[in-house]
Protein backbone atom coordinates (compact mmCIF):
# COMPACT_ATOMS: atom_id res chain seq x y z
CA UNK A 1 0.00 0.00 0.00
CA UNK A 2 1.27 3.41 -0.91
CA UNK A 3 0.68 5.58 2.15
CA UNK A 4 2.04 8.74 0.54
CA UNK A 5 -0.82 8.75 -1.96
CA UNK A 6 -3.46 8.11 0.69
CA UNK A 7 -6.19 10.75 0.70
CA UNK A 8 -8.55 11.10 3.61
CA UNK A 9 -11.62 12.46 1.86
CA UNK A 10 -13.85 12.35 4.96
CA UNK A 11 -11.17 14.00 7.10
CA UNK A 12 -10.62 16.82 4.59
CA UNK A 13 -14.32 17.59 4.48
CA UNK A 14 -14.70 17.32 8.27
CA UNK A 15 -11.87 19.85 8.66
CA UNK A 16 -13.60 22.24 6.27
CA UNK A 17 -16.90 21.95 8.12
CA UNK A 18 -15.20 22.59 11.49
CA UNK A 19 -13.70 25.75 9.99
CA UNK A 20 -17.12 26.77 8.65
CA UNK A 21 -18.58 26.40 12.17
CA UNK A 22 -16.01 28.92 13.49
CA UNK A 23 -17.07 31.27 10.67
CA UNK A 24 -20.69 30.74 11.63
CA UNK A 25 -19.94 31.77 15.23
CA UNK A 26 -17.88 34.76 14.04
CA UNK A 27 -20.73 36.18 11.95
CA UNK A 28 -23.25 34.96 14.56
CA UNK A 29 -21.48 37.20 17.07
CA UNK A 30 -21.82 40.19 14.74
CA UNK A 31 -25.53 39.45 14.20
CA UNK A 32 -25.95 39.19 17.96
CA UNK A 33 -24.36 42.63 18.39
CA UNK A 34 -26.78 43.96 15.77
CA UNK A 35 -29.77 42.41 17.58
CA UNK A 36 -28.74 43.79 20.98
CA UNK A 37 -28.21 47.31 19.63
CA UNK A 38 -31.45 47.12 17.63
CA UNK A 39 -33.31 46.46 20.88
CA UNK A 40 -31.49 49.36 22.54
CA UNK A 41 -31.87 51.92 19.70
CA UNK A 42 -34.98 50.82 17.73
CA UNK A 43 -35.84 54.32 16.43
CA UNK A 44 -32.30 55.28 15.39
CA UNK A 45 -31.83 51.91 13.65
CA UNK A 46 -35.13 52.33 11.80
CA UNK A 47 -34.18 55.84 10.67
CA UNK A 48 -30.73 54.71 9.52
CA UNK A 49 -32.05 51.53 7.86
CA UNK A 50 -34.42 53.54 5.65
CA UNK A 51 -31.40 55.08 3.89
CA UNK A 52 -30.09 51.65 2.80
CA UNK A 53 -30.17 50.87 -0.93
CA UNK A 54 -32.64 47.96 -1.13
CA UNK A 55 -32.06 47.70 -4.90
CA UNK A 56 -28.35 46.98 -4.46
CA UNK A 57 -29.13 44.54 -1.65
CA UNK A 58 -31.69 42.60 -3.71
CA UNK A 59 -29.48 42.53 -6.81
CA UNK A 60 -26.52 41.25 -4.80
CA UNK A 61 -28.73 38.59 -3.16
CA UNK A 62 -29.76 37.27 -6.60
CA UNK A 63 -26.13 37.36 -7.78
CA UNK A 64 -24.86 35.41 -4.76
CA UNK A 65 -27.65 32.81 -4.92
CA UNK A 66 -26.88 32.29 -8.61
CA UNK A 67 -23.14 32.01 -7.93
CA UNK A 68 -23.90 29.42 -5.25
CA UNK A 69 -25.92 27.42 -7.80
CA UNK A 70 -23.00 27.55 -10.27
CA UNK A 71 -20.55 26.37 -7.57
CA UNK A 72 -22.86 23.48 -6.61
CA UNK A 73 -23.24 22.56 -10.30
CA UNK A 74 -19.43 22.60 -10.66
CA UNK A 75 -19.21 19.87 -7.98
CA UNK A 76 -21.79 17.78 -9.86
CA UNK A 77 -19.91 18.39 -13.14
CA UNK A 78 -16.55 17.21 -11.77
CA UNK A 79 -18.17 14.06 -10.35
CA UNK A 80 -19.50 13.39 -13.86
CA UNK A 81 -16.04 14.06 -15.30
CA UNK A 82 -17.21 17.04 -17.40
CA UNK A 83 -14.05 19.15 -17.11
CA UNK A 84 -14.93 21.89 -19.60
CA UNK A 85 -18.25 22.41 -17.84
CA UNK A 86 -16.48 22.64 -14.45
CA UNK A 87 -14.23 25.42 -15.74
CA UNK A 88 -17.19 27.24 -17.32
CA UNK A 89 -19.23 27.00 -14.09
CA UNK A 90 -16.33 28.10 -11.86
CA UNK A 91 -15.71 31.01 -14.24
CA UNK A 92 -19.36 31.99 -13.82
CA UNK A 93 -19.06 31.82 -10.02
CA UNK A 94 -15.96 34.04 -10.04
CA UNK A 95 -17.67 36.47 -12.43
CA UNK A 96 -20.61 36.71 -10.00
CA UNK A 97 -18.15 37.40 -7.16
CA UNK A 98 -16.60 40.22 -9.20
CA UNK A 99 -20.00 41.74 -10.05
CA UNK A 100 -21.00 41.51 -6.37
CA UNK A 101 -17.87 43.37 -5.29
CA UNK A 102 -18.34 45.99 -8.04
CA UNK A 103 -21.90 46.62 -6.80
CA UNK A 104 -20.52 46.90 -3.27
CA UNK A 105 -18.03 49.50 -4.53
CA UNK A 106 -20.83 51.55 -6.12
CA UNK A 107 -23.02 51.24 -3.01
CA UNK A 108 -20.28 52.19 -0.55
CA UNK A 109 -19.14 55.06 -2.81
CA UNK A 110 -22.67 56.49 -2.74
CA UNK A 111 -22.86 56.13 1.05
CA UNK A 112 -19.42 57.57 1.69
CA UNK A 113 -20.29 60.40 -0.72
CA UNK A 114 -23.29 61.18 1.49
CA UNK A 115 -20.96 61.54 4.48
CA UNK A 116 -21.82 58.12 5.94
CA UNK A 117 -18.68 56.33 7.07
CA UNK A 118 -17.27 55.44 10.50
CA UNK A 119 -16.42 58.58 12.49
CA UNK A 120 -17.64 60.91 9.72
CA UNK A 121 -18.68 64.42 10.87
CA UNK A 122 -22.31 63.66 9.90
CA UNK A 123 -22.49 60.49 12.02
CA UNK A 124 -20.45 61.99 14.89
CA UNK A 125 -22.97 64.84 15.24
CA UNK A 126 -26.01 62.55 14.85
CA UNK A 127 -27.68 60.31 17.44
CA UNK A 128 -25.45 57.54 18.88
CA UNK A 129 -27.72 54.73 17.62
CA UNK A 130 -27.24 55.80 14.02
CA UNK A 131 -23.44 55.68 14.18
CA UNK A 132 -23.66 52.25 15.90
CA UNK A 133 -25.84 51.02 13.03
CA UNK A 134 -23.39 52.18 10.36
CA UNK A 135 -20.34 50.95 12.29
CA UNK A 136 -21.88 47.48 12.50
CA UNK A 137 -22.95 47.72 8.85
CA UNK A 138 -19.44 48.56 7.62
CA UNK A 139 -17.85 45.92 9.88
CA UNK A 140 -20.23 43.07 8.99
CA UNK A 141 -20.59 43.81 5.28
CA UNK A 142 -16.88 44.63 4.98
CA UNK A 143 -15.90 41.33 6.59
CA UNK A 144 -18.36 39.55 4.30
CA UNK A 145 -16.88 41.37 1.28
CA UNK A 146 -13.45 40.14 2.36
CA UNK A 147 -14.86 36.61 2.39
CA UNK A 148 -16.20 37.11 -1.15
CA UNK A 149 -12.71 38.16 -2.23
CA UNK A 150 -11.07 35.17 -0.50
CA UNK A 151 -13.70 32.74 -1.82
CA UNK A 152 -13.35 34.03 -5.38
CA UNK A 153 -9.54 33.70 -5.18
CA UNK A 154 -9.84 30.18 -3.73
CA UNK A 155 -12.18 29.10 -6.55
CA UNK A 156 -9.79 30.63 -9.12
CA UNK A 157 -6.96 28.51 -7.66
CA UNK A 158 -9.21 25.44 -7.82
CA UNK A 159 -10.11 26.24 -11.46
CA UNK A 160 -6.39 26.35 -12.36
CA UNK A 161 -5.93 22.95 -10.67
CA UNK A 162 -8.90 21.55 -12.59
CA UNK A 163 -7.42 22.84 -15.84
CA UNK A 164 -4.05 21.24 -15.00
CA UNK A 165 -5.80 17.99 -14.14
CA UNK A 166 -4.65 17.73 -10.50
CA UNK A 167 -8.29 18.09 -9.42
CA UNK A 168 -10.38 15.53 -11.28
CA UNK A 169 -13.36 13.19 -10.89
CA UNK A 170 -11.27 10.82 -8.73
CA UNK A 171 -9.94 13.51 -6.39
CA UNK A 172 -12.07 16.62 -6.14
CA UNK A 173 -12.17 17.36 -2.42
CA UNK A 174 -10.43 20.72 -3.02
CA UNK A 175 -13.24 21.79 -5.34
CA UNK A 176 -15.87 20.50 -2.93
CA UNK A 177 -14.31 22.37 0.02
CA UNK A 178 -13.94 25.53 -2.09
CA UNK A 179 -17.62 25.27 -3.00
CA UNK A 180 -18.54 24.73 0.68
CA UNK A 181 -16.69 27.93 1.58
CA UNK A 182 -18.51 29.75 -1.21
CA UNK A 183 -21.89 28.52 0.06
CA UNK A 184 -21.01 29.87 3.52
CA UNK A 185 -20.42 33.30 1.95
CA UNK A 186 -23.91 32.98 0.43
CA UNK A 187 -25.41 31.85 3.77
CA UNK A 188 -24.02 34.87 5.62
CA UNK A 189 -25.46 37.21 2.98
CA UNK A 190 -28.87 35.50 3.30
CA UNK A 191 -28.96 36.90 6.86
CA UNK A 192 -27.24 40.25 6.18
CA UNK A 193 -29.82 41.08 3.50
CA UNK A 194 -32.99 41.05 5.67
CA UNK A 195 -31.25 42.40 8.81
CA UNK A 196 -29.67 45.47 7.21
CA UNK A 197 -31.82 46.12 4.13
CA UNK A 198 -35.33 44.86 4.84
CA UNK A 199 -36.57 44.70 8.41
CA UNK A 200 -36.02 48.34 9.33
CA UNK B 1 -17.00 7.35 10.21
CA UNK B 2 -17.32 3.65 9.63
CA UNK B 3 -19.08 3.76 6.31
CA UNK B 4 -17.26 3.88 3.00
CA UNK B 5 -16.61 7.49 2.08
CA UNK B 6 -15.45 6.79 -1.44
CA UNK B 7 -19.03 6.50 -2.72
CA UNK B 8 -20.28 10.03 -3.39
CA UNK B 9 -23.79 11.07 -4.03
CA UNK B 10 -24.16 13.09 -7.22
CA UNK B 11 -26.83 15.79 -7.03
CA UNK B 12 -28.46 16.26 -10.44
CA UNK B 13 -28.41 19.65 -12.21
CA UNK B 14 -32.20 19.59 -12.28
CA UNK B 15 -32.48 19.35 -8.51
CA UNK B 16 -29.92 22.14 -8.01
CA UNK B 17 -31.81 24.42 -10.42
CA UNK B 18 -35.08 23.64 -8.58
CA UNK B 19 -33.45 24.70 -5.29
CA UNK B 20 -32.14 27.86 -7.01
CA UNK B 21 -35.67 28.74 -8.22
CA UNK B 22 -37.02 28.18 -4.69
CA UNK B 23 -34.31 30.49 -3.30
CA UNK B 24 -35.20 33.20 -5.86
CA UNK B 25 -38.91 32.84 -5.01
CA UNK B 26 -38.15 33.17 -1.28
CA UNK B 27 -36.00 36.25 -1.97
CA UNK B 28 -38.94 37.79 -3.85
CA UNK B 29 -41.26 36.87 -0.98
CA UNK B 30 -39.01 38.41 1.67
CA UNK B 31 -38.76 41.69 -0.29
CA UNK B 32 -42.53 41.69 -0.78
CA UNK B 33 -43.14 41.05 2.93
CA UNK B 34 -40.81 43.91 3.86
CA UNK B 35 -42.74 46.32 1.63
CA UNK B 36 -46.27 45.29 2.58
CA UNK B 37 -46.11 44.47 6.25
CA UNK B 38 -44.91 46.91 8.87
CA UNK B 39 -44.50 46.02 12.52
CA UNK B 40 -42.65 43.57 14.70
CA UNK B 41 -44.23 40.56 12.93
CA UNK B 42 -42.23 41.08 9.76
CA UNK B 43 -38.92 40.93 11.65
CA UNK B 44 -39.73 37.35 12.62
CA UNK B 45 -41.20 36.65 9.18
CA UNK B 46 -38.02 37.87 7.45
CA UNK B 47 -35.85 35.82 9.80
CA UNK B 48 -38.02 32.73 9.22
CA UNK B 49 -37.62 33.12 5.44
CA UNK B 50 -33.84 33.59 5.87
CA UNK B 51 -33.68 30.40 7.98
CA UNK B 52 -35.67 28.53 5.32
CA UNK B 53 -33.33 29.78 2.59
CA UNK B 54 -30.20 28.80 4.54
CA UNK B 55 -31.78 25.42 5.21
CA UNK B 56 -32.14 24.86 1.46
CA UNK B 57 -28.54 25.95 0.81
CA UNK B 58 -27.12 23.69 3.55
CA UNK B 59 -29.31 20.70 2.65
CA UNK B 60 -28.82 20.64 -1.12
CA UNK B 61 -25.99 22.96 -2.23
CA UNK B 62 -23.78 21.89 0.68
CA UNK B 63 -24.87 18.23 0.38
CA UNK B 64 -25.84 17.91 4.05
CA UNK B 65 -28.79 15.70 3.03
CA UNK B 66 -26.29 13.11 1.78
CA UNK B 67 -23.75 13.36 4.62
CA UNK B 68 -23.27 10.90 7.46
CA UNK B 69 -24.37 11.20 11.04
CA UNK B 70 -21.11 12.81 12.23
CA UNK B 71 -21.40 16.01 10.16
CA UNK B 72 -25.12 16.32 10.85
CA UNK B 73 -24.57 16.13 14.60
CA UNK B 74 -21.68 18.59 14.44
CA UNK B 75 -23.84 21.06 12.52
CA UNK B 76 -26.58 20.60 15.10
CA UNK B 77 -24.11 21.22 17.94
CA UNK B 78 -22.77 24.38 16.25
CA UNK B 79 -26.30 25.75 15.84
CA UNK B 80 -27.19 24.88 19.45
CA UNK B 81 -24.02 26.69 20.63
CA UNK B 82 -25.00 29.77 18.63
CA UNK B 83 -28.56 29.60 20.01
CA UNK B 84 -27.20 29.42 23.58
CA UNK B 85 -25.01 32.49 22.95
CA UNK B 86 -27.95 34.44 21.57
CA UNK B 87 -30.40 33.22 24.21
CA UNK B 88 -28.18 33.93 27.23
CA UNK B 89 -27.13 37.33 25.87
CA UNK B 90 -30.75 38.39 25.52
CA UNK B 91 -31.60 36.92 28.92
CA UNK B 92 -28.98 39.33 30.29
CA UNK B 93 -29.78 42.35 28.12
CA UNK B 94 -33.57 42.29 28.40
CA UNK B 95 -33.83 41.69 32.17
CA UNK B 96 -30.99 43.83 33.41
Amino acid sequence: MNHAAHKDYGGAKLGMWLFLFTELLLFGGLFLLYAVYLSRYPHEFTAAGRDMHVGFGTLNTVILITSSLLAAMAVTAIQRNERRKVLFLLGGTILCAAIFLFNKYLEWSAEIGNGIYPNSPRLASGPPGESVFYSLYYLTVGLHGLHVLVGGTLLAVVAVRVKRGTVHSGDFVLLENGALYWHLVDLVWIFIFPLYYLIL
Amino acid sequence: MTHDTTAHHIVSYGRLVTVWLALLALTGLTVWVAHHNVGIGHVWGSLAIACLKSGLVVTFFMHMKYEGRLLRWLLFMALVTLAIFIGLTFFDVLYR
